[in-house]
């Protein structure tokens, strides 16, 4: 999920276009042309994807890639939504993709289309039920952890609760995320309520932790968590488990865990919009996609956990040893997947949020 | 062609940028999601968290251009004071700022004001405690007053160069000492500037999102917070639309004060 700099990305890969350097590595038929076979218009996260992979797909079907990205499925829904540009292949997350496929704007995939889907393990599959029930609309293309991650250097004690992010030594020290649902997450399961809670009391309650958390809070940020981590301005921070390879290649001293009391499970999933105009393109695209070698290169490149077992048998006994990008089934167990709550809901949740960013700072 | 057509470009222009989005803003504003006209999303502006936001943006936005008319008075002062020449290198050193992006600006004071940041640096190497500013109201008001000085300092010089010395010559002549000369005659004078210079300030100061969330962390909700996370995150654009009606209101009390000061304008940079 993450959100980085896409501006700069997009720029880098006009670079890269326009460069041409398709040094198609691995393509068995690199007679094709890219556009012969049409086009696929690709909707992603920004730097969620190994750009040569592009290049590859385009070498080996023909099919030209239209590639832009997004920065959070909120500006993401809204476009799709709108209908103003068409795309035919989007990854969003799961309760995203629930609320899409209740307002119709995804359609079925044909995964006569898609074989390479044997390859996303059993386990994924399962889970993505979760947001759709008889994986109809998805293919899995990431997952991963919400979790704490703190500098070692300072942080003593062992990590094991949430409830660190309330104490007081580490006032000015601790980052959290700009975006109600994660940060609502480690005081909704503090309290022992699901994630997915409608009940006005139980998140007016989980509000009021975060109000009173909030004089020792350093800031509330997305992306700048990372380079917070790092320069070692912060101590304690929220984080996605799909970050922490890259974080801990600048700084070994940050570690990473999930809570006891449990987390949020989040998938990253393909889906095919309703307008698509290019369908039989999509599924090549995510058919290539799950293909293991490519599935891979993606990995290596952003890091986030892959679905895709037989990506995972290609790689390094390293990245397997790595509980924080290979969660053990037991933390998995112990978290839970957001589930899309409804029109009301988002706006309850946006009025909270409200609440806890005008509360006093001190 | 006649004259007129070469006025079209411009037309389109300004109905494009301007009069449709207005129009568009009004349009959401004064309506709920079934289309319905309603005065709900100008009201919210009473809820607490939301007047909240507009009592603190209005408090920041008056100290910056108080702090900004303060730093800047005294520089135009000294820009008239010298030569032609020196003065014209010294407003140019200083608006060479305003040609970068405000964004990277204020990003970079980011890195500066942070806890391990420069600042704290040279203040351990000096052997002084180090203070903890980003991410504090006072961080804000130090952003809104670099960002906007040069807003400010423009303004009154343009106006004071105009000041013919013959009339603070007259003062001096009539018996007036140094200190009742600038405030009987070279202030009042000046008038047109300082006001331009104040609105020109306190309307940025007032509706910023960007200097509040870089410098404030997320932590302190300004009304241009609320407004931009009303249209993101939010995705109710119709109490975006609402409060930024509310919020045109102040622009507006600030455009007539303008008006009655500076009626030709000439002063606005």
């Amino acid at each position: 999920m993450k959100k980085r700099i896409a501006l700069l990305l997009g720029l880098v890969l006009v670079i890269t276009a326009l460069a041409g350097c398709s040094n198609a590595e691995g393509s068995q038929e690199g007679e094709f042309t890219p556009g012969e076979n049409g086009v696929v218009k690709v909707y992603n996260w920004g730097d969620y994807i190994d750009e040569s992979v592009i290049d590859m797909f385009e070498a080996e079907t023909g099919i030209e890639v239209v590639y832009d990205m997004f920065e959070n499925n909120e500006e993401m829904y809204p476009i799709i939504e709108a209908g103003g540009t068409v795309y035919d292949a989007v990854c969003p997350s799961d309760y995203m993709i629930a609320k899409m496929i209740e307002n119709g704007l995804v359609q079925e995939i044909n995964f006569d289309n898609v074989p390479n889907i044997e390859y996303i393990g059993d386990i994924h599959m399962e889970s993505a039920r979760a947001f759709d029930p008889e994986n109809k609309y998805a293919v899995p293309y990431t997952y991963g952890t919400l979790g704490i991650m703190y500098n070692t250097t300072m942080v003593d004690e062992e990590v094991t609760s949430w409830d660190i992010l309330w104490d007081e030594k580490y006032s000015q020290s601790i980052v959290m995320y700009e975006s109600v649902r994660d940060s609502l997450a480690p005081a909704l399961k503090m309290l022992g309520y699901s994630l997915n809670t409608t009940d006005e009391a139980e998140l007016q309650e989980a509000t009021q932790l975060l109000i009173d958390q909030k004089p020792l809070v350093y800031s509330y940020v997305m992306d700048q968590i990372k380079d917070l981590m790092i320069n070692g301005e912060v101590a304690l921070g929220l984080a996605y488990s799909g970050e922490v390879l890259a974080i801990q290649e600048e700084n070994p001293d940050i570690a990473f865990v999930v809570p006891d009391e449990g987390s949020n499970y989040f998938v990253d999933a393909w889906v095919i919009p309703s307008n698509a105009e290019n369908k039989e393109n999509a599924e090549a695209w995510i058919n290539f996609l799950c293909r293991p070698d490519i599935a891979k290169m993606n990995f290596e490149y952003i890091t986030y956990s892959t679905p895709n077992d037989g990506a995972v048998e290609l790689l390094d006994q390293e990245y397997l040893d790595n509980k924080d990008v290979f969660p053990e089934d037991e933390v998995i167990e112990r978290c839970e997947v957001f589930n899309y709550l409804g029109e009301d809901m988002d706006q309850l949740y946006a009025e909270l949020w409200k609440q806890v960013k005008a509360a006093s700072t001190n | 062609m006649g004259k007129k057509s070469f006025a079209l470009p411009y037309v389109v222009w300004m109905i494009g940028f301007t009069i449709i989005p207005l129009a568009m803003i009004v349009f959401y504003g004064l309506t709920d999601d079934t289309g319905a006209f309603t005065l709900e999303n100008v009201a919210a502006i009473m809820t607490a968290e939301h007047a909240q936001a507009l009592w603190l943006s209005l408090g920041l936005a008056l100290v910056s251009t108080v702090i900004c008319l303060v730093l800047a008075y005294p520089l135009a002062m000294i820009l008239k004071s010298i030569s032609k020449n020196r003065s014209s290198l010294i407003v140019f050193i200083f608006i060479l700022p305003m040609w970068m992006n405000s964004l990277l600006r204020t990003m970079a004071w980011q890195t500066i004001l942070s806890n391990q940041g420069i600042l704290n640096l040279i203040l351990e190497f000096l052997g002084l405690p180090a203070v903890r500013i980003i991410n504090t109201t006072g961080a804000i008001i130090f952003g809104m007053v670099y960002d906007f000085l040069p807003f400010m300092v423009l303004p009154i010089y343009n106006v004071l160069i105009k000041i013919g010395q013959d009339k603070v010559e007259a003062a001096r002549d009539l018996g007036a000492n140094g200190v009742q000369t600038f405030f009987r005659v070279t202030f009042p004078l000046s008038m047109p500037g300082v006001v331009s210079g104040i609105t020109m300030v306190f309307v940025p100061a007032m509706t910023t999102f960007v200097i509040s969330n870089l410098l404030g962390g997320g932590k302190i909700l300004l009304i241009g917070n609320v407004i931009e996370q009303a249209f993101t995150s939010g995705s109710n654009w119709h109490l975006g639309s609402g409060l930024s009606l509310v919020l045109m209101v102040f622009i507006f009390i600030s455009m007539a004060i303008l008006a009655k000061y500076d009626p030709e304008g000439s002063n606005v940079v």
